[in-house]
């Protein structure tokens, strides 16, 4: 909590290292759609990863969960660690890992089940909850967090697929919270969302900074500059620039950056 | 590496900072007319026009007025980043700073009858010059918007100086002539405000450029040194030299 106020008081507040990636290397097939990627996730910011549709942003995202472990033919090398742990040690438990570094996805996919069953599903199998009530507790806590709770209190049996786009991605979020993530990673968790709900995921990620670690990729550029601190411009597989989010949109020190973020693009 | 684009892929958009560009550049124009044809009405002798710069003076807002509601739908509309964003911003604040210009023109203007009804006074053939000293930094500064030049932005700034010196000199000899001679008090006390106004002229145009050159580079110039020295400035200063 500490850590939360130091960060949220200014953006040059001291940081600390929750994930570092060296060297990242993705082929799929003979096809090198990450070309050697260097980069440090900090524990109290929001880092944004921006860049054209093939650019390898997604593709690294998945990087950090081992998402690409399920992708045929997909192929990772270089190192990639969190908190100095390197998760491709034989030693780490893929599940365990996905459940440290949890992900929300850009179309909703809430279980067929029930709103609580959604979110109880992961402490559940992970064997967070030894009671019923302990469970209701992890249940309101994550809805709290994810903003639904007040929303979806009086019709926790009612599924999940039921509810509107937005309130099913709040679903997905606070079901990625049940399981205590430290990191949770967004792929374009807004771009199926109309404004107001698009808002609210905002607000959101803004109300979770600080507690987690969040990695968003992002085609709206003004949504990397409201939500995240660091923002990276990913292009052809390379890490153009990294930096403070306010720099890279007000003054982004690369010409391509600078070229796609003022849609000069191509 | 390939050449960098420079125009949007939207191309309306770079068809919209162009009109913002040229509003501004037509407006410096007016601006630096306005000052220049304020002091030669003065020189002239000539109340007609001075009431003729007074009276275009309207112009300049009407064309600020339009600059803001073009930056403002650009700044809606297209959500401008990076270089373009501080292009505008410094677009929005330069048309304000013009009109500002456009302001001491009128205000000029507005002493030359009671001026004209007086004897000339002497020291006042020092105008002209420096009016052509703010008028080229007007000019120089809108052309550097418009070429996205920050080089020439940082000579515009250099020669402040220049017209600091003219003023600190017109200074100077106003109050001398005032000592000696108190029938002339009235005219010179509107030259001293008259070389005022050209002096603050000078550092309008100095903003301007400074603003150019953030606007170009995303990086502030380094302090400048305020070169006027008249508020230390008493009659007995001369009798020292």
């Amino acid at each position: 909590m500490a850590a939360h106020e130091g960060a949220a008081a200014d953006g040059a507040a001291e940081t600390t290292l929750k994930m570092t990636a060296r060297d990242v290397r993705v082929f799929y097939g003979a096809f090198e759609a990450l070309k050697g990627v260097s980069i440090d996730v900090t524990k109290e910011d929001v880092t944004a990863f921006i860049g054209p549709s093939g650019c390898g942003k997604s593709t690294f995202l998945r990087c950090l969960n081992r998402m690409n472990d399920t992708v045929a033919g997909a192929r990772v090398e270089g190192r990639i660690e969190l908190d100095g742990q390197d998760i491709h040690d034989p030693a780490m438990d893929v599940v365990q890992l996905r459940a440290r570094v949890g992900m929300v996805f850009q179309k909703p996919n809430p279980f067929p089940k029930s709103i609580y069953e959604n979110v109880a599903y992961g402490p559940r199998i992970h064997g967070l909850a030894a009671k019923k009530a302990d469970m209701d507790v992890i249940v309101e806590k994550s809805l709290r967090r994810a903003g639904l709770w007040d929303e979806v209190k009086d019709r926790l049996s009612d599924s999940g697929t039921a509810l509107s786009g937005g309130q099913q991605q709040r679903l997905c979020i606070a079901r990625a919270i049940a399981v205590n993530p430290e990191v949770i990673l967004m792929d374009e968790p807004a771009s199926a969302l109309d404004p107001i709900a698009t808002a609210k995921i905002e607000e959101l990620i803004d109300d979770l900074r600080g507690r987690y670690a969040i990695v968003i990729v992002t085609h709206n550029m003004q949504q990397a500059a409201r939500v995240s601190q660091k923002t990276a411009f990913f292009h052809l597989g390379s890490l153009v620039e990294y930096g403070d989010t306010r720099q890279i949109f007000t003054n982004p020190r690369e010409t391509r950056t600078k070229d796609y973020i003022t849609g000069r693009y191509g | 590496m390939a050449k960098p684009p420079t125009a949007h892929t939207v191309r309306s958009f770079d068809a919209e900072i162009n009109q913002l560009r040229s509003l501004i550049g037509q407006m410096g124009g007016l601006a630096e007319a306005q000052i220049a044809d304020s002091v030669d009405a003065l020189m002239r002798r000539d109340a007609d026009a001075a009431t003729a710069v007074v009276l275009r003076d309207k112009e300049l807002d009407a064309m600020e007025a339009e600059a803001e509601r073009l930056a403002l739908t650009i700044i809606a509309v297209r959500a401008p980043m990076a270089d373009d964003l501080r292009e505008i911003v410094a677009a929005l604040k330069i048309s304000a700073v013009i009109e500002r210009i456009g302001d001491y023109g009128k205000n000029i203007a507005k002493r030359v009858p009671v001026l004209t009804q007086a004897a000339p006074v002497g020291p006042s053939v020092i105008l002209p010059e420096m009016a052509r000293a703010t008028t080229g930094m007007i000019r120089d500064a809108l052309d550097c918007y418009v070429d996205r030049d920050a080089e020439l932005a940082s000579q515009v700034m250099a020669r402040d100086r220049m017209v600091d010196d003219f003023y600190n000199s017109l200074f100077r000899s106003l109050l001398t002539y005032m000592m000696e001679n108190p029938h002339h008090i009235t005219s010179s006390a509107h030259l001293l405000f008259i070389a005022k106004n050209l002096e603050r002229v000078g550092d309008h145009a100095t903003n301007i450029a400074e603003m150019v050159y953030f606007s170009v580079t995303g990086e502030h110039p380094g302090d400048r040194t305020k070169t006027d020295r008249t508020a230390s400035m008493a009659v007995s200063d001369r009798e020292g030299e």
